[in-house]
């Protein structure tokens, strides 16, 4: 193998999309996802047992299509690397089994690594080399997190998280009380175009004096999802029409207010000059707006991979086992668990 | 001929090297360790063995029904693995297994096979047995012990159902678990008789969850 260009293939399955990706050092080849979420769709929401299903439906297909595409055979591979943790438990075993046969059957070493690390790892086959350190606010249907990353392969520290619902959960779930369809997130992306960004005052969490102290880099958005609930019921109980845009645009503005705010806040205190966003809502339109605004105003240099790469993908697991390898770490045990409240902190299990 | 079986849908995690002077096979009992435990366990059998995982030409794996969750790790396994390989992958119904292994030990008749479905049901089966060997007569199924007929019950029964319900199947059978090697030995003789082995998963219960559609007609 060549070290500094080392052949790994990761697979990724912690919620409900079946991701294989392969790369080449930092060169991406290819990112082949099956996803369950049109299935998911009809119950409102992800079922863990509808995703393990789908997952081990789709787990051979899929490594053959990123096989096929990249032009690669699995005995050229000189690493598997896969989602450990966190995520769902029964989803997760089945990438994990799946990895360690490749590993068995192949004589290759396994890296079970973090799926947040991941999600950070991924932006070298777009753009290059991460900034070291790096500020990572990662945000999606399962995670709202700022990680300070060091070095992605074997030191990434949590300064904040939810304290209660993940951001994309709240997306959701606003947009079932505005009767918009499942995932909300694009869904509602969609409609705030239409309508006012101040249109209402919803509450920012975790933002007044008390919580900057206790909770400076945390978020919470529970609260703000139920005002959004109780202002739509109390207009209905009106009998006043809901204005559909004008909650989904001051929804979205409330969550992404903080959060860039908490992130370039993040960036300044820890002498951070590279943020990085990722997680299905890097997709969101007014993040990335909002975010670019806010760091090129501050001097901060703001990454975002293209969204395919932002949401959940073995792409991304592939890149930090490729860095892994790179870098020399050492391989995981075949005994490895699936982990699914895996910390940050732990990059490779 | 070397086949490499596997089986997790019991407590039993379970792998075996079939076809060649006497079948090697390992089995742990770790009802929750399906995903730690198999890989090293598969690496262990070839080692033992003195084979590489090139020599493998076949894998077979127990389709259950059993818990999904290990289940799916077994398959997943044995389906990944012969990808890795190149070669050809067979299902085996895991009750089959249990049968094969039962009906060495038990007189011509008839046996039961009752596993633990958790939420205290059984996946059960019934088989026939002359000379030493099962036949299956039913289809694998999902009941609660007490459901199922007082004739069934009272049959020699294997799997751990009458250690889970004493009271209602009265005749034990000492074969509580799936042993790779039983499943290994009837995948090598369905494909000897060019049978059709589906790997497909039997789940027997659709997942817990209502769509929106059926919340909303509740």
């Amino acid at each position: 193998m060549s070290a500094d260009e080392p052949l790994v293939l990761g697979i990724e399955t912690s919620c409900d999309e079946t991701g294989v990706g392969i790369v080449r050092g930092e060169t991406l080849l290819v990112d082949a996802i099956a996803s369950s979420v049109d299935e998911h769709a009809r119950f409102g929401g992800v079922v863990p047992e509808v995703a393990s299903r789908a997952h081990l439906e789709a787990m051979v297909p899929t490594i053959e299509r990123a096989c096929g595409q990249a032009g690669v055979r699995l005995q050229d591979l000189d690493a598997v690397a896969v989602t450990s943790g966190p995520g769902l438990a029964g989803a997760l075993m089945v990438g994990v089994a799946a990895a360690k046969a490749l590993a068995v059957a192949l004589g290759r070493p396994l890296y079970g690594v973090n799926h947040l690390a991941a999600h950070v790892a991924v932006d070298v086959v777009e753009h290059g080399p991460l900034p070291e350190p790096t500020m990572a606010l990662l945000v999606s249907g399962g995670h709202s997190s700022l990680l300070l990353v060091p070095d992605v392969t074997s030191d990434v520290q949590s300064l904040g998280s939810t304290i209660d619902d993940a951001a994309g959960e709240a997306f959701d779930k606003v947009a079932r009380v505005l009767g918009l369809p499942f995932p909300g997130g694009p869904h509602i992306d969609r409609a705030a175009r239409e309508g006012g960004q101040v249109a209402i005052d919803f509450p920012r969490g975790l933002t007044n004096n008390r919580d900057m102290e206790r909770h400076r880099f945390d978020f919470s958005f529970s609260g703000l999802k139920t005002a959004v609930a109780r202002w739509v019921e109390a207009r209905e109980a009106s009998g006043e029409p809901v204005p559909v845009a004008d909650v989904a645009a001051s929804f979205q503005e409330a969550v992404v207010d903080v959060l860039t705010r908490k992130a370039v806040l993040a960036c300044m205190e820890n002498g951070v000059h590279a943020l990085q966003v990722g997680g299905g809502v890097a997709a969101n339109s007014r993040l990335r707006a909002m975010a670019q605004e806010r760091c090129a105003r501050a001097g901060i240099a703001l990454r975002v991979p293209r969204p395919g790469l932002c949401t959940d993908n073995g792409a991304m697991v592939a890149a930090l086992g490729a860095q892994m390898v790179a870098r020399g770490r050492e391989p995981s045990d075949l005994c490895l668990p699936a982990d699914s409240s895996m910390p940050v902190t732990l990059v490779r299990a | 001929m070397l086949l490499l079986a596997i089986d997790t849908s019991t407590s039993a995690i379970t792998a075996a090297l079939c076809g060649g002077p006497g079948p090697v096979s390992r089995t742990v009992l770790d009802a929750r360790g399906h995903s730690e435990r198999l890989a090293p366990l598969l690496a262990g059998c070839l080692a033992e063995s003195g084979h590489t995982a090139g020599d493998v030409t076949h894998v077979a794996v127990g389709t259950g029904p059993g818990p999904f969750t290990g289940l799916r790790v077994g398959m997943v396994t044995g389906t990944t693995f012969a990808l890795a390989r190149g070669i050809p992958v067979v299902g085996v119904c895991s009750l089959d297994a249990l049968a094969r292994t039962a009906a060495a030990a038990a007189g011509d008749g008839e046996l039961l096979v009752a596993t633990d479905a958790r939420r205290k049901e059984v996946y059960w089966a019934r088989y026939g047995v002359r000379a030493g060997r099962a036949h299956r007569l039913t289809d694998p199924a999902v009941a609660r012990p007490a459901d199922l007929p007082a004739e069934v019950r009272a049959l020699p029964t294997a799997g751990r159902g009458p250690v889970l319900f004493p009271d209602l199947f009265p005749r034990p059978l000492p074969v509580l678990d799936v042993d790779a090697a039983a499943l290994g030995a009837l995948a090598l003789e369905g494909l000897e008789l060019g049978l059709a082995m589906p790997v497909e998963p039997l789940y027997l219960r659709r997942p817990d969850a209502l769509t929106s559609a059926e919340r909303a007609s509740r």
